[in-house]
């Protein structure tokens, strides 16, 4: 087991060399040129030629890249060239933010694929199964950006409840951090619901057909019991471990979804760097999250291995 | 699932709860604004965005400020004089005006912000204030500016961020990082910013003009979306926003916890057409005056302003809008004739549809501008293939010359020199249509060394001739700047430039 | 994103029934998958016969008739410019479903040569590709998209193409994880001894047995491609303008949210109802096509 570990571990470093520069090609492919962009609305020669300059951006491709990873490798990610403020700063702003959401939006994702999966599994083929099955797939067949403009409507400009965008630290105030938070954590929470459904579903269907709980429910245990007890509980383990997987998904899953609500987290900060050529902004923040999928992908296939002793061989 | 209902449905509950409270506040004493983006750096010297300005209007004072009427008033100036050969220009300083850090607006601060904004690496107010040679302290209390050649926009440029003077030894301490923390002389200091989310500014206790700022915090929220942005007024959430939507004035004028002021913008939303910036411009544009001609007259920009405006921006045909004091009332905003623009489409020779490559930066409501236009050029024979652009990728396109019509605005320059010269004159940075003419250059530079109103107006009226009828822009019309707030935020007033001036703010009962 | 269903190798069928039709029966026993198989037809026929219902010309402005709320006369309104809403979705159809469909086609087209030749070649070629497909996994989707749409230009095509190509490495993980499970069978283990070529056994034996999953993994992704086909046009980088798509007509009607709603009701409404169904015909496809189950 440890050497598999091991192999995997081993594997993460081309897999992130891979990202940086696939990231950083994109990047240089983008038309427009990132020093005009910079350059204000008076376009001065000079001070085109100054960003050019100072970021490097005269200088050969390969030599950008490495001094680039050389800079993180460092620890250093660069500078913002639209904001000017280093890239860890931004990002050490942002992660709150975007984490507080991404366990929000997790809440109500396990919150309605674990149930809609299980009542799925176990009331297969009947009007039960189709009706949480519509239920749980609704979130993964509507546009984020389409339902929380539709929120948006409904709750901030037609009934007023909610705030329509922003974002309030929970540790500056609870209530208000809540507020300012559900809907976005639901829209987002709400696209990966049906994904957690479709994974618990399948995984019940095995668990139920498999031979202990044909023993218990031939034991004439009520099939309550049967299913919270013992067929739940087996089920569950593979669906857990997704669930780390998918968070490494909200993570970077968050992109439209805070741009509607203006929610300043890693999703608003990549997509307004993208759309700036800010290069750094986009490279820091990408190689970062992509970073964190791939470890928790790495652990989520370690717990798997760990809760599946005929994996471990 | 019963459990979650109720938790989302406590949530809510809560959430309205809190949405409501600010309002009940009847001594607030934080002013919340709703900003369109998020500002770029905060340091005069580096700042570019129009947003940004807005947010420097509270943290740093100019040495000149506008009036509701385009006139230049002093601000950490007292005043100004202009030698007869209009190459050096003496400025009195307001006594006894401070930093932020209680260091002493000076002569000497004057100098070293001027020289920063003239030499600093990355400073974009160098083309601005190019014309100054040298910056010398005559006594604590005036400098002179000494210019390269007569340059009558200067001061109004110092009316802008070229005019606001940091703290030398702020500056100093901080160098490149000065715009995380500017120290400026403005009516509230600078205390903490988090990028996209929130820039919050404190009043300053030791301003010149204290007696007239009353509130004690301003909060400057970035949100993008303007629906969004009038729904967070109206629940209480902001205090004022900036830029609403012209299709939400309606709505906004039936309520009456909101007031509005609409202004009209000091630049202009106008077709750059390439005529010779590369072939692609000569085969379409370039090749006759009259397709030009015939363009302007087949837009109806009546219609057009009705249909995206609601009829609350104001048609244009030229660089300044018509109610500025530099506009040629000799040249009226165009009634649109498609027979008259058939004709010369005929005389010019061309047969058939003319398709244009039309290219549109990404944005909603220009969007919208340029299917309207779409529909109207084609009675006159024009077909305009649009080509939804992203900005970056627009400006690159445009300098290269990859286009032959493109959908450019400008956010507008108090002097009309900003507005013109860069966009007319031969191989400048904005001309991106690749005109050139010697007249219009001797034109263009001749209003540059007058200092009378009078005199310049009549030199712009003799370049409208020639720019209306065969240079590289179309001019469309003026947005709307509409600033909406609270009906308990009094004292406001709107300027020309639709910038927020926060000195004589105050709530109600306070 | 990450598909790890588990199907082993197919087992015993009924004699006389082929597993196409086995698999038909079963999904008729499905009723949520045949009712969106009925919607997709439905929508299909709507793409196709586009101009037979819509009852305006789709991209006829009408000045004096913007942003009307719904009537006899134009039943889902009209936008900013006074087109008819209803003419537009229904046009709207056609790049929605292509977008969807052609996007996946390159994906697969493009994933499961790659699979197959990752799963096949084994050693470094192996390991370049799934590294590459494991970079690809882990950066956000939508980012690449925006990227490769903005690199390539602003058009429906491009969206397409930028789409299908951020798509591929689900198809080559998916395949690569095929090939290697069923390399080791005994009946391609005995093929490959009685000399058939690799490139033979790939198709005869190896295919096949990805053929399912591909069908349930494809029509799932075309559900995924169609919702960022949808956000790229919300983003103004699919179709262009005056051409109708249900995303950028949701791009114009988010600024009249407060005062014409209609405009972003009915877009999104097509885009939920053709999502889920391709979700539901998924899902009702890998029941059906479940070896296992009965």
């Amino acid at each position: 087991m440890f050497t598999l570990i091991a192999r995997r571990l081993i594997q993460l470093i081309p897999t992130i060399f891979f990202v940086s520069v696939m990231i950083f090609l994109l990047q240089q492919l983008l038309p427009g040129d990132p020093a005009l962009v910079m350059a204000g609305e008076e376009k001065d020669p000079a001070v085109i030629e100054q960003i050019r300059q100072r970021y490097r951006l005269d200088q050969p491709l390969p030599v950008q890249y490495l001094a680039w990873i050389g800079g993180v490798l460092r620890g250093d990610l660069g500078e913002s060239m639209r904001l000017a403020e280093p890239v860890s700063t931004l990002v050490a702003q942002k992660l709150p933010v975007t984490v507080q959401l991404a366990i929000m939006a997790m809440i109500f994702t396990l919150g309605i694929g674990i149930p809609a999966g299980i009542i799925s599994a176990v009331k297969k083929d009947t009007a039960w199964d189709y009706v949480v099955n519509v239920v749980a797939l609704w979130g993964i067949s509507t546009p984020n950006f389409w339902l929380g403009i539709m929120l948006i409507f409904l709750f901030s400009v037609q009934l007023g409840w909610l705030p329509a965008s922003g974002y309030v630290s929970p540790f500056e105030d609870f209530w208000a951090s809540m507020a300012a938070t559900i809907m976005p954590a639901f829209v987002l929470g709400n696209s990966f619901a049906g994904v957690i459904m479709r994974h618990t579903r399948a995984a019940m269907l095995q668990v139920m057909e498999s031979d202990y709980v044909r023993t218990a429910r031939a034991k004439g245990l009520d099939s309550r019991t049967v299913i919270l007890k013992h067929a739940l509980r087996n089920a569950l383990t593979p669906v857990i471990t997704l669930g780390a997987l998918e968070f490494g998904t909200l993570l970077s899953g968050a992109v439209l979804t805070e741009q509607i609500f203006s929610i300043p987290g890693f999703g608003k900060l990549i997509v307004d760097a993208v759309f700036n050529r800010d290069y750094a902004v986009v490279q820091g923040v990408v190689l970062i999250t992509a970073t964190t999928y791939i470890v928790l992908n790495l652990l989520a296939d370690i717990g798997y291995i760990l809760a599946n002793p005929r994996l471990r061989s | 699932m019963t459990k979650l209902k109720l938790l989302t449905a406590a949530l809510l509950a809560a959430g309205a709860l809190t949405a409501a409270a600010p309002a009940s506040h009847a001594q607030q004493s934080v002013l919340r604004i709703g900003l369109a983006e998020d500002p770029d750096v905060l340091d005069p010297s580096r700042g570019r965005t129009y947003v940004g300005r807005i947010v420097f209007a509270s943290i740093c004072d100019k040495l000149f400020d506008i009036d509701d009427k385009l006139n230049i008033v002093p601000q950490l100036a007292l005043s100004h004089e202009t030698s007869a050969d209009g190459l050096t220009v003496t400025i009195k300083l307001r006594p006894g005006v401070k930093f932020h850090d209680g260091e002493p607006m000076d002569a000497e601060a004057v100098k070293f912000s001027l020289d920063r904004h003239l030499t600093m690496q990355g400073s974009f107010r160098r083309p601005e204030i190019s014309a100054i040679d040298k910056v010398e302290v005559v006594d604590p209390l005036t400098v002179k500016l000494t210019l390269k050649q007569p340059f009558s926009p200067l001061l109004a440029q110092l009316t802008d961020r070229a005019g606001m003077m940091v703290s030398p030894k702020a500056a100093r301490e901080a160098g490149e990082r000065f715009g995380s923390a500017p120290v400026c002389a403005g009516p509230y200091r600078f205390v903490e910013r988090v990028q996209q989310d929130r820039i919050i500014v404190e009043r300053f206790a030791d301003y010149w003009d204290k007696d007239k700022v009353t509130i004690q915090r301003i909060e400057y929220r970035p949100i993008t979306d303007a629906t969004v942005r009038l729904a967070n007024l109206r629940s209480g959430q902001l205090d004022l926003i900036e830029r609403a939507l012209a299709t939400d004035i309606p709505q906004i004028r039936t309520n009456a916890q909101l007031r509005m002021a609409v202004g009209v913008d000091l630049g202009y939303q106008g077709i750059t057409l390439n005529i010779a910036k590369s072939d692609a411009g000569r085969q379409a544009f370039g090749r006759d005056p009259r397709i030009i001609q015939a363009f302007s007259l087949a837009i109806d920009r009546q219609a057009l302003n009705q249909v995206v405006f609601n009829g609350s921006a104001m048609p244009g045909n030229q660089w300044v809008n018509p109610e500025n004091p530099y506009f040629q009332s000799r040249h009226p905003v165009p009634q649109r004739d498609v027979a008259k623009a058939r004709q010369l489409m005929q005389a010019a020779g061309v047969r058939g549809p003319l398709a244009i490559d039309f290219m549109v930066p990404n944005n909603p409501e220009v969007r919208q501008v340029a299917e309207v236009l779409q529909a109207m050029t084609a009675e006159a024979g024009f077909d305009l293939k649009i080509r939804v652009t992203e900005f970056a990728t627009s400006l690159q396109e445009a300098e290269q010359g990859r286009y032959q019509a493109y959908m450019l605005n400008w956010s507008g320059r108090t002097d009309p020199d900003g507005n013109s010269y860069s966009f007319h004159a031969c191989n400048q940075p904005l001309n991106y249509s690749g005109y050139c003419s010697q007249a219009a250059d001797a034109l263009l530079n001749e209003a540059r060394t007058k200092t009378s109103q009078a005199e310049r107006k009549a030199i712009y009226e003799k370049l409208s001739d020639i720019l209306l009828a065969e240079g590289g822009i179309v001019y469309l019309y003026h947005r709307p700047v509409v600033i909406v707030h609270s009906v308990r935020l009094e004292g406001f007033k709107a300027l020309p430039d639709g910038l927020v001036r926060v000195v004589g703010l105050r709530f109600r009962g306070n | 994103m990450a598909a790890t269903s588990t199907l082993a190798a197919p087992a015993a069928d009924v004699p006389h029934e082929s597993p196409g039709a086995r698999a038909w029966r079963r999904l008729k026993k499905r009723r949520t998958a045949m009712v969106a198989l009925g919607i997709l037809v439905v929508l299909t026929l709507l793409a196709v016969f586009a101009p037979l219902i819509a009852t305006h010309d789709p991209t006829q402005q009408s000045w004096r008739a913007v942003r009307q709320a719904p009537s006899w006369m134009h039943w889902f309104g009209t936008d900013e410019v006074g087109r008819d809403i209803f003419s537009r979705i229904v046009y709207g159809t056609r790049a929605s479903l292509s977008a969807g469909v052609i996007s996946v086609a390159i994906a697969i087209a493009a994933g499961v040569p790659l699979g197959l030749l990752a799963g096949y070649a084994g050693g470094w070629v192996d390991a370049l590709i799934s590294r590459i497909t494991d970079a690809m996994l882990a950066s956000p989707f939508l980012i690449l998209a925006i990227a490769l749409a903005a690199f390539l230009g602003p058009s429906l095509q491009n969206a397409m193409i930028a789409i299908g190509i951020t798509a591929t490495p689900v198809f080559v993980r998916l395949t690569r994880g095929q090939v290697l499970s069923i390399k080791m069978e005994d009946y391609v283990e005995a093929a490959r001894a009685v000399g058939n070529t690799k490139l033979r056994i790939a198709f005869t034996h190896i295919l096949p047995n990805v053929m399912p999953q591909l069908l349930v993994q494809g029509t799932l992704t075309i559900a995924t491609a169609i919702i960022a086909e949808a956000s790229l046009s919300f983003l103004g980088l699919g179709q262009q303008p005056p051409a109708p798509s249900w995303g950028s007509m949701l791009n114009v009607a988010q600024r009249f949210l407060s005062n014409a709603p209609w405009m972003a009701v009915f877009p999104g409404i097509a885009i939920f109802l053709t999502v889920l169904s391709f979700n539901l015909l998924g899902d009702g496809l890998r029941d059906a096509l479940d070896p296992k189950a009965k």
